[in-house]
């Protein structure tokens, strides 16, 4: 048994390393979900606190990455500033996957009315600026706190998602193991959930990692905007803060630089595992048929 | 077949339209608490004088017809938008917000017309350059990096493109879209000025996007490599100049103008942060400052022109394809 799962997790090794985008692009999430885990606790929360230490300061020894206008310690305000910014991404893409898979089995495997209204309802959305919706309605809620971006930005993201997998099942349905499960008299509920849904594992994988860059892009681009959680430090706030305060005009470089290396490397991480992973699926199905 | 076709994307984008017109309409009716009030509050907050609150909203709620019923409201919103009438400004009062929409639109059409033009052929170019087996090495590494280059969102790379040649190196202006108190004319200082402007938003834009197109061709020319008339063509001993451009891209092509409609919208949302981040005069930039100062009436009038003109683009998008490519079947999948 241990020599079982030895073996199978050096051959999934061997298959990363020969898939490089997949590899650094999980390096990186993993270095990033690392750094956020455990900056929440060695850094001091006091010195992101508005006053905290002298403003305006550039990089030093005390402040390695310097003081913003508020005089707030740069470092503690990223180190608690990714964690939150991750976990509306995941959040968010976890939502939206869940909403995505369902209606896409659904849509896919019912056919009929269902299919036609949830084709017409994706259609419709993707049709629609996402961002246009997200600033209407962040503009009327009263407080934005990290839950309720997470459920607004999912509640517009679950398109791609559904129109993936209900490509899939369509496919699925139709082969010869599913035909002999059926008349072999599996229920509906079997069908979906023992034939079909772990053979969708690898698109449903591809699609996580879509829903979570596609969220986190909708709401890094709202913080921005200002319409971010007023309570709670994020990235995207920090760069709304940056802007408003003109950082850039007064070359405090420090202090919007390193959360856009941040966000670029989280974007960065997430495109390269997507493209890994893509290749990854049309191996396994170029190897199936 | 045609008929039918058009007949169906026609109805998409009334659907389209309505339901955006209908969130426009019903959000801010169904968020708790009385907009109104909030506004008011807001008012006499920031030094609006004293007096009795209940009567101006009372006022105010008969202005905007909020004490009839609301399926009146609702039809009374569709002859509003029909007619135009968005509301007035409440940050710059006697405004209209259809007329803060129309000062900004020239710029915005102009900024995003141009960034889509130039990365769009760039980028289509790119891609079928690295689908190409003869591509120099060098190529191929600068492609890639475009490539991963296309995830970071465009504000992003606008703010370093700012800091850098506006800031350090004093290039190119920091922001505006023409010198401060130069009226605009047509005539060649004007145009200098405004391409002066808009060179550094219009480049984030394109150096974010041509990875976009690249990524989406060099797949298209992969797979139309592997075609029969590729493998004639080579038969024939045609020149690979040749073969690249007339048997390779043209055929790949197609695709990416299904992509340009989809990715509208995506487009868009992101040219409004870098006009932010440049202080440029268009639509997105309006909606910054009016998220700022709360301006419910010209928010929720930009989102509208926004969903109703990327629906139109769509449609027009769609009407064209089966000209361009007779190959795309107008039935039913």
């Amino acid at each position: 048994m241990a020599t079982l799962s030895n073996g199978l997790v050096s051959n999934g090794l061997a298959r990363l390393l020969r898939n490089p985008p997949l590899a650094f692009g999980l390096l990186i999430l993993a270095l990033l979900c690392l750094t956020a885990a455990i900056g929440p606790f060695v850094t001091d929360e006091a010195l992101a606190r508005v006053g905290a230490t002298l403003p305006r300061q550039p990089p030093s020894a005390a402040h390695w990455l310097g003081t913003d206008s508020q005089g707030r310690d740069m470092v503690t305000v990223l180190m608690l500033a990714m964690p939150q910014t991750l976990k509306i991404g995941l959040v968010a893409g976890l939502i939206s996957l869940s909403v995505g898979v369902a209606l896409g089995l659904v849509s896919g495997f019912a056919g009929g009315v269902a299919d036609t209204v949830i084709r017409l309802a994706s259609d419709v959305m993707m049709t629609i600026p996402g961002i246009a919706i997200l600033v209407l309605v962040a503009a009327n809620v009263r407080e934005m706190t990290v839950a309720i971006m997470a459920v607004i930005v999912a509640s517009l993201s679950w398109m791609v998602t559904t129109r993936t997998i209900r490509a899939q099942t369509l496919s699925l349905r139709e082969r010869g193991y599913v035909q002999i499960a059926r008349l072999n008299g599996s229920s509906t509920a079997r069908l979906v959930f023992v034939e079909i849904l772990p053979n969708l594992l690898p698109f449903i994988a591809a699609s996580f990692v879509i829903a979570v860059s596609n969220a986190m892009l909708a709401t890094i681009g709202l913080e921005a905007l200002g319409l971010g959680p007023q309570k709670e430090l994020t990235l995207g706030t920090t760069i709304y803060w940056a802007q408003f305060y003109g950082a850039i005009l007064r070359g405090m470089w420090w202090w919007w630089a390193p959360p856009i290396l941040l966000i670029s490397l989280i974007f960065i991480g997430l495109m390269l595992t997507s493209v890994g992973l893509d290749s990854f699926v049309n191996k396994r199905m170029a190897n199936g048929s | 077949m045609y008929a039918q076709y058009v007949a169906r994307r026609f109805g998409m984008m009334l659907l389209v339209v309505v339901l955006a017109v209908s969130i426009n309409f019903l959000l801010p009716r169904l968020m708790p608490g009385d907009p109104v009030e909030a506004q008011l509050n807001q008012l006499l907050a920031t030094g609006g004088g004293g007096g009795d609150i209940s009567a101006m909203v009372d006022a105010y709620r008969a202005r905007f017809g909020l004490d009839q019923p609301l399926l009146a409201q609702y039809f009374s919103y569709w002859r509003s938008v029909f007619s135009l009438d968005l509301g007035v400004s409440l940050a710059a009062y006697p405004e209209r917000v259809s007329h803060a929409i129309l000062a900004g639109l020239p710029w915005t059409l102009g900024l995003l017309g141009f960034a889509t033009l130039v990365s769009f052929v760039l980028g289509t170019w790119l891609g079928g350059l690295l689908g190409w087996p003869r591509t120099p090495r060098i190529a191929r590494a600068f492609g890639s990096g475009l490539i991963l280059f296309s995830s970071v969102p465009y504000f992003l790379i606008g703010m370093v493109l700012l800091y850098l040649f506006a800031i350090v190196f004093r290039w190119f202006p920091a922001g505006g879209g023409m010198p401060f108190g130069q009226s605009a004319g047509f005539n060649w200082q004007t145009l200098t000025a405004i391409a002066w402007h808009g060179t550094l938003p219009a480049a984030s834009i394109i150096l974010a996007e041509i990875g976009a197109w690249a990524l989406g061709m060099r797949g298209m020319m992969v797979s139309v490599l592997g075609e029969d008339y590729i493998t004639l063509a080579e038969a024939k001993g045609l020149k690979p100049r040749r073969i690249f451009r007339w048997y390779g891209l043209r055929n790949a092509l197609l695709p990416q103008l299904t992509k340009l409609a989809m990715t509208l919208g995506h487009i868009v949302s992101g040219a409004i942060l870098v006009e932010v981040i440049f202080s440029y005069p268009g639509i997105g930039f309006r909606l910054y400052q009016a998220i700022q100062a709360n301006d419910y009436f010209v928010i929720q009038g930009i989102v509208l022109l926004l969903s109703v003109s990327i629906a139109i683009a769509m449609f027009i998008l769609d009407l064209a394809y089966p000209l361009i490519d007779p190959r795309i079947t107008t039935g039913r999948e």
